[in-house]
């Protein structure tokens, strides 16, 4: 009999994960605090070609692309010069689960199936769980979603309770934990029990599938605008969205800036139970955002491949209010019922695109289904029914797990960078202390260098 | 009451109680187990079950697990939610504002 216990199952991680993923990570180490990222992603990913076939076969990707032209209209009436560069979004809900999530899964699941895994098992509260079970049920898997949904009263978020049943409807078994990061050793214990592969969303190929979307605009806005986007801006979570898209942009030539954008959820636990049920946000959100940026390889695998500050030139942060305002604005606006956590690059880019010109281009580079509980009504009135106060005013004045500040005018969703410099230094301090140095070598530097888009000066004066 | 094997059930279980949850977890997070819960078809006919017995089931994916029987037949009672005024105020506000530049 096995010893299943917190301690033991946590001391049999690396082997369990090297069966799950079927990925020898150790073979891309350096030794020191660096590895050879870009040898991992190009021996154990698929190259864009591959996967735009991998793709195509389960009609993944080649979403559409709508011009916003009332939002746009919108965001240059409050504009203060009175200009606004023009608002696209990629429809990323066309694909099969409602997001863009797919693209990963159509990856991780045909590569699950090529080993010869009878099963594919994920950790996810968000679309990623509808996204595996519908490539699971595609190519006849079998399926584990494993979702923190509950606090510990069985309360659950609607948002939370409509991605179990979708995963549910789409033949996956949903296995609901209440609040707590030890969810990672149920899922250790469940890969263990079953055999399963670990559908990660943070594998290379996972990653890789994400390079699509980013290739897709690329192509798609030089043949219907000749150029290509001025910039593109994600939502960041866990960094998979912002490496993949901007590996693919870059891919295809394009010199698009590449900006993020969280929710601020900043001072809520992400671990709390009492808290769990006072943010409207499951993803999207800088209690992801930055914990990942800053150190990557907290995830479910060995090396992470989503590794964000490789790539993003600006990070903006918007309030949950402010996401709520521009969700309800789309619908009224547009006609498109998106959203609301996938609408977060949506509102930067209303208020970012008041700093650009009338000819530039913000592309956002996903939306997401919208359904029961997966919607702003819903969210709002769970929120108010857990005692959090949602009134108009100024959204500066919001305070995550108090109050959800809708913007009395448009004109108050602001542009709010985070400074990535503070999250660059933060990554090397972690580095340090994770791997218990004092200094780096000269390749750990080149590495640091490369891994937050700066350079040997740079990392070595964070290190000062 | 009667249960019939096959039947579709939600079941709890406790997978670290209070006491054994991870160092690093709040302090609110410690003072509550880690719950689990799951639904299968039960595995065999019961004559006198009760919500909060233990039950044994076989979940979608052809495992067996066990725990205290939570739902019978559960739904989804997830929804649209209550009327929020402010979603019919921010849809008047922008429509207004727009018809003005048009």
């Amino acid at each position: 009999m096995k010893d299943n216990s917190y301690a033991a199952v946590m001391a049999r991680k690396n082997e369990i994960m090297k069966k799950s993923i079927g990925i020898d990570y150790s073979v891309y180490e350096s030794g020191g605090i660096g590895f050879d990222y870009e040898k991992m992603m190009s021996e154990t990913g698929y190259s864009l070609d591959e996967i735009v076939k991998i793709q195509g076969e389960v009609t993944v990707g080649e979403t559409p692309i709508i011009e916003l032209k009332n939002i746009t209209a919108l965001a240059r009436k409050v504009s203060k010069t009175g200009r606004a560069a023009r608002i696209f979004v990629k429809d990323e809900a066309c694909n099969p689960g409602g997001s863009f999530k797919a693209r990963r899964a159509a990856c991780a699941v045909y590569h699950a199936k090529k080993l010869g895994y009878k099963g594919v098992i994920t950790a996810t509260s968000g679309n990623y769980g509808a996204a595996v079970a519908s490539q699971a049920a595609k190519l006849g898997l079998k399926c584990i979603i494993v979702q923190e949904c509950f606090d510990g009263r069985k309360v659950g978020q609607p948002e939370i309770l409509e991605k179990q049943r979708a995963c549910e409807a789409m033949g996956a078994e949903v296995i609901q934990l209440s609040v707590g990061p030890e969810l990672f050793y149920m899922f250790l214990i469940l890969l263990e029990e079953t055999g399963y592969f670990n559908a990660s969303l943070y594998t290379p190929f996972g990653i890789a599938g994400v390079e699509t979307l980013g290739a897709e605009i690329a192509s798609q806005f030089m043949s219907r605008e000749g150029k290509h986007p001025d910039v593109v801006l994600i939502t960041h979570a866990g960094g998979g969205n912002v490496t993949g898209t901007a590996r693919g942009l870059i891919k295809s030539g394009a010199k698009s800036q590449v900006i993020g954008a969280s929710v601020d959820l900043s001072g809520l636990h992400m671990a709390s139970d009492t808290a769990f049920n006072r943010k409207s946000f499951t993803t999207g959100h800088t209690g992801f955002g930055i914990p990942f940026a800053t150190w990557p390889d907290r995830s479910d695998v060995p090396r992470n491949a989503a590794r964000s500050l490789r790539y993003l030139d600006r990070y903006l942060l918007v309030k949950q209010g402010e996401v709520f305002y521009m969700t309800e604005a789309l619908s009224a606006l547009e006609g498109l019922e998106r959203g609301p956590a996938g609408n977060t690059s949506l509102t930067a880019a209303f208020a970012l695109a008041q700093e650009m010109d009338d000819g530039q281009i913000i592309v956002v580079q996903e939306t997401e289904y919208t359904g029961a509980g997966k919607h702003h009504m819903p969210q709002l009135s769970f929120a108010r029914a857990n005692g959090i106060s949602i009134l108009f005013g100024d959204p500066n004045t919001e305070v995550p797990g108090a109050s959800i500040v809708l913007p009395s005018c448009p004109s108050q969703i602001k542009v709010r960078d985070y400074d990535l410099g503070k999250a660059r230094k933060s990554y090397i301090k972690n580095c340090m202390n994770n791997y218990g140095v004092t200094e780096f070598s000269d390749a750990d530097a080149s590495f640091l260098a490369e891994e937050t888009k700066t350079d040997v000066a740079f990392v070595r004066e964070a290190l000062a | 009451m009667t249960i019939a094997k096959g039947t579709w059930v939600q079941i709890r279980s406790t997978v670290l109680e209070a006491g054994e949850r991870a160092p690093q977890v709040p302090e609110d997070t410690k003072a509550v187990p880690l719950l689990l819960w799951v639904k299968g078809y039960t595995t065999m006919d019961h004559t006198d079950l009760a919500i909060g017995d233990v039950v044994e089931v076989e979940t979608v994916t052809g495992r067996k697990a066990a725990g205290i029987l939570e739902e019978i037949e559960p739904g989804y009672h997830h929804g649209w939610g209550s009327y929020v005024p402010e979603l019919d105020a921010i849809r008047k506000q922008v429509r207004e504002m727009l018809e003005e530049v048009v």
